[in-house]
């Protein structure tokens, strides 16, 4: 029997090295993730706040559909789904074509997709959090419509949009561990690996599991940073 | 003089005319719906086309099962997790500071680590703990997959609900509790008759969120071998290779999560009622 001490060091004996690189993909994958969600749901939620009602409508579909399904399934869906897409489509051309289709990829666009919904109900209230006077306004100056978006209401959509945000990039790291399911070497699939082959499960997932909140503490660390930093610039003001 | 400001009132640049006929948005709009359309218009024709009645015939009925054990998954994890998250949201509240210093890592801890990962530390890491567990006679209870997801279920929605009670008796004014003091009332009554009622309204709408989210959440048991909805799925996927097995557990779950929603809506308009003016 090892210690547990031999069990999580680094190198061959220990598992360490391997849990770190489970890190390094969840990590990776988050920060992937997020800016493609939040340019995702800034533009949804741009829809929704459109005076079209077309535009409203395509928005809340996308909402409604996103955040309806269960995370796994959407996942499921697109990596498979995809895989199936993309094969169709080769063996148009080639009729023995094999297609894999990127794991990372996959999760990336899941988590984004759903990201982006929530997203983009929370850029929404902000949006009519802004009075209707600052676009007047900056009409009123002579900018033009992106000028005003730009200058005038994103600056203050950023600030009342950051704690729902920050709150969406937590949910999303733990979402993360959903892409173990389709065979990507995140935290927890290195752990059930090393769980399998050490018959120390509890242990194994125990220390995933502290990681993640680890994860999490560091995070809320950062976004206090960045609450202050911007706070500090509307005092500046 | 009126003359003169009249003059300078025709200089002034007027403000843009509200767009008529085919502006740029509506476009965008339109051809957005479009796709929308042809999109759910391509799932439907997709699902003829594909449709298979000896599948249909015999699947059908396993996800009629699966989707009850995943509504039974969840009714019993909800119900455990509120009875559960009143001593938690008691010791959050409570002026102890070691009392509610333990509920906050309770809480923290469950909020800030996967479900995912709180289920595989308990499907997979109750054995390290056999011995003990059969000593006490419960090594039957941990190695049902079904009870494993329930216990890590219950204990992860207790301290969401935990959360949104200390929120909801907290947004109640102090006044309240110090009106029905001075009324004569004890603390029981108080919390009963007086602030239980006001808060569960604030608490509504957040506890169908909560439940929504643990109906999403619940499928990932497929993942210990749960014949839930989504396990259901799974496996039907991997033995016929159809991908109209995950089409329909989409469609199912849309359908449950859009008619709780609009259920919880339904309820909120209904109780505030008395609040509307």
């Amino acid at each position: 029997m090892q210690s547990v001490w031999t069990l999580l060091s680094w190198g061959p004996e220990g598992w360490l090295d391997d849990i770190a690189y489970g890190v390094f993909i969840t990590v990776s994958l988050a920060a992937a993730t997020l800016p493609l969600g939040l340019v995702i749901g800034f533009l949804v939620a741009l829809a929704k706040q459109s005076n079209e009602p077309s535009l409203r409508l395509a928005g809340n579909i996308y909402t409604t559909i996103f955040r309806g399904l269960p995370e796994l399934l959407t996942l499921f869906i697109i990596f498979y789904g995809a895989q199936i897409g993309i094969q169709q489509l080769m063996r148009l051309y080639d009729p023995t074509a094999a297609v894999e289709v990127n794991a990372f990829v996959s999760g990336m666009i899941a988590l984004g997709v759903v990201f982006s919904s929530y997203a983009s109900e929370v850029f929404l209230s902000a949006f009519r959090a802004i009075p209707k006077g600052q676009y007047e306004g900056g009409y009123s100056v002579g900018l033009s419509g992106w000028q005003t978006m730009r200058l005038v209401v994103l600056p203050q959509l950023i600030r009342i949009a950051l704690p729902g945000l920050a709150n969406l990039w937590l949910i999303l790291l733990k979402d993360t561990a959903l892409v173990s399911a389709i065979g990507l070497t995140d935290i927890l699939r290195q752990a059930g690996v090393a769980a399998r082959v050490t018959k120390h499960a509890f242990l194994f997932f125990g220390v995933a599991a502290l990681i993640y909140l680890l994860l999490a503490i560091i995070s809320s660390f950062g976004i206090n940073a960045i609450e202050r930093a911007v706070g500090r610039q509307q005092v500046q003001r | 003089m009126s003359a003169a400001a009249a003059d300078v009132a025709t200089k002034v640049e007027k403000p843009p005319a509200i767009p008529h006929g085919w502006p740029r948005q509506r476009i965008l709009g339109y051809a957005l719906v479009c796709m929308w359309i042809a999109f759910l218009a391509g799932i439907a024709a997709y699902l003829i086309v594909a449709w298979n009645g000896e599948l249909f015939a015999k699947y059908a009925p396993s996800y009629v099962t699966g989707l009850g054990v995943t509504l039974l998954l969840v009714a019993i994890s909800i119900v455990l997790g509120a009875i559960l998250s009143v001593p938690i949201a008691y010791a959050r509240m409570s002026k102890n500071r070691f009392l509610s210093g333990l509920a906050y890592a309770y809480v923290y801890f469950f909020r800030g680590t996967p479900l995912l990962a709180q289920t595989f530390l308990v499907y997979y890491g109750v054995g390290s703990f056999r011995p003990q567990l059969d000593m006490i006679g419960l090594w039957g209870f941990f190695r049902e997959a079904f009870n494993c997801a329930i216990f890590a279920f219950s204990l992860n929605t207790a301290a969401y609900q935990a959360e949104i009670l200390r929120g909801a008796i907290e947004s109640v004014p102090r006044g309240q509790w110090e009106g029905a003091a001075s009324l004569g009332l004890h603390k029981l009554q108080t919390m009963w008759k007086i602030i239980l009622p006001q808060a569960l309204i604030v608490a509504l709408r957040p506890y169908g969120n909560e439940i929504i989210l643990m109906i999403k959440g619940s499928a990932i048991v497929a993942i210990i071998t749960v014949y839930d909805l989504m396990g259901i799925t799974k496996l039907t996927y991997s033995r016929t290779f159809d991908f109209q097995s995950y089409v329909w557990a989409a469609i199912i779950y849309l359908i449950i999560v859009e008619t709780l929603r609009h259920a919880v809506e339904w309820i909120e308009r209904r109780i505030t009622i008395h609040l509307q003016r």
